[in-house]
């Protein structure tokens, strides 16, 4: 089917992107509705800058559809290629090392993660965990992304070789989750919260796409296992590790 | 008009700016280790641009439209339910913020269904799994389960106990239901709670939190404002594992009644 309208490449792309539109507009109709519907009925007032706003929500639509779009010709084939070509190449350790730097890459630059770690800088420093001169704070803050980023890093790794190995991946998440319980006992009050919310933050929008296609990619290469069952977990293992890494920070800082 | 245009070209390059290093990895590894050519490149690299120039007019439009109502939507309600209840101004009762709630769980369940890493994930599932896992299905059990979590958060916050409390709960919820879970669903549960907290929704949720925290007597913005997220990225988890148990023994119910039907 896709082959016999091949020659008609922009009619084609033209009808997947009304479809892809018709697809965001169902995606974002819940947010409209909530947003109307607190506005309107329980603060009873007007919207603010309507214009501004019906502007921003034409953008809003337009750009799903198009990242959507262009994630399954784009993101998913890079991702799914890379991991065949270095399954396929066999060498454990440039799989391991291309994990890490995946890892450590994405999440080192991650505008949530700079936002949580500055905010959590200035928490430390009024509860006089830390100096209150801005440097440092700034120097807080840029470890605690080095940490989070380092773990990330590890995780993917760790992830990658559960995959390799076809380990069950409850043993791994369990373990991880007991270990942080255990540190919360021990770790300073105030890195808590920045600990707990730096797992949530590390995974944007790009990567996940990317990673996801990554473990999917390997698992379905790799004889013996199963996409559904190895292929998924890499977010998983990149959600759990930052806490750890945060939490050992406070506890050696 | 101006200023539009000023802000689309900021935004394009600080997304431009996180993608490098990504894009820097996968070419050395894919030209140094691999030292092949990727199959159908061109395809990858359009794709690629329509990524980069979707996310940044989804981000552009976000700014203007979404972030601006939904911060002083947060702010409102909670100054609002903050006001009623202001009469006794050191004894928090926490019905008076029953708004909050409400707000915290419509605004958490919208966010998550239109985030965009959620979308490529659950596309992902329904593929591999060869359609068993339904895409629709997987993001309404996280858009839910994000809803609890988001609207119990903001419970916590009004009452100022203690984060570890509900984190190590819900931990403990998660250990139990995984032994009762089937296999194949599990990698994805795990995944979904990493997913959720993305671009849309940790702003309007973080937004809620600072509110939150700033307008009730006795919080602050600063040491209880955090974990709103921790809240959102674990309470998923547990929405898609009990969904999964529910719909795995529902199934096996009606199987067992079919075949008594069938054997006298």
């Amino acid at each position: 089917m896709q082959h016999t309208r091949e020659e008609h490449g922009l009619p084609r792309f033209a009808l997947a992107m009304a479809k892809q539109t018709l697809g965001a507009l169902r995606d974002l109709a819940p947010i409209f509705a909530v947003v109307i519907f607190f506005q309107i009925v329980v603060l009873r007032q007007p919207f603010p800058d309507l214009a501004n706003v019906i502007v921003g929500l034409v953008c809003v639509v337009l750009g799903l559809a198009l990242f959507v779009q262009g994630l399954e010709s784009g993101l998913f084939p890079l991702g799914e290629a890379l991991a065949q070509g270095m399954a396929r190449k066999g060498s454990a350790v440039a799989l391991l090392a291309l994990a890490f730097c995946l890892g450590f890459g994405a999440t080192v630059a991650e505008p949530a993660l700079i936002a949580v770690a500055a905010e959590g800088a200035e928490v430390a420093s009024q509860a006089q965990f830390i100096g209150d001169s801005q440097d440092a704070q700034d120097r807080y803050a840029l470890e605690v992304r080095l940490v989070v980023a380092a773990a990330v890093g590890i995780a993917i790794v760790l992830g990658v070789l559960r995959i390799l190995k076809g380990w069950p991946i409850h043993r791994f998440i369990i373990g991880g989750y007991v270990l942080v319980m255990v540190m919360t006992l021990f770790a300073p009050e105030e890195i808590v919260g920045v600990a707990y919310d730096s797992g949530g933050v590390t995974t944007s929008t790009i990567t996940v796409p990317l990673i996801t296609a990554l473990g999917v990619g390997l698992a379905s290469t790799i004889r013996g296992r199963s996409p559904m069952l190895d292929g998924f977990g890499l977010i998983a293992f990149a959600s759990l590790t930052p806490m750890i890494g945060v939490l050992g920070y406070g506890m050696v800082v | 008009m101006l200023d539009f245009l000023a802000n689309v070209g900021e935004t394009l390059l600080s997304t431009l700016r996180d993608v490098t290093p990504i894009v820097v990895i996968l070419v050395v590894f894919q030209v140094a280790v691999l030292r092949q050519r990727l199959p159908n490149i061109r395809g990858i690299a359009t794709g690629s641009v329509m990524v980069l120039l979707g996310l940044a007019l989804f981000l552009i439009g976000l700014e203007q439209a979404l972030f601006p109502v939904g911060e002083t939507m947060a702010q409102q309600l909670t100054e609002k339910a903050g006001a009623g209840a202001g009469a006794l101004a050191d004894a928090v009762r926490w019905q008076d913020y029953w708004v909050v709630y409400l707000f915290a769980a419509a605004i958490g369940f919208a966010t998550t269904v239109a985030e965009p890493a959620l979308i490529a994930v659950a596309l992902k599932a329904k593929e591999v799994s060869g359609g068993a896992v339904s895409a629709w299905g997987l993001r309404i059990a996280v858009a839910v389960g994000v809803a609890i979590g988001v609207s119990l958060g903001c419970f916590r916050i009004v009452t100022g106990t203690p984060l570890p409390w509900y984190i190590v709960a819900a931990y403990v919820i998660v250990i139990v239901q995984t032994y009762f879970s089937s296999r194949t669903i599990i990698p994805l549960a795990y995944d979904s709670g990493g997913v959720t907290t993305s671009t849309v929704t940790v702003p309007v949720v973080a937004a809620l939190g600072l509110g939150l925290a700033a307008n009730v007597p006795g919080r602050s913005p600063l040491i209880d404002g955090f974990g709103l997220i921790a809240f959102a990225s674990v309470f998923p988890i547990i929405s898609v594992l009990g969904y999964a148990i529910v719909a795995d023994r529902v199934g096996r119910w009606r199987t067992r009644n079919e075949r008594q039907e069938v054997e006298p």
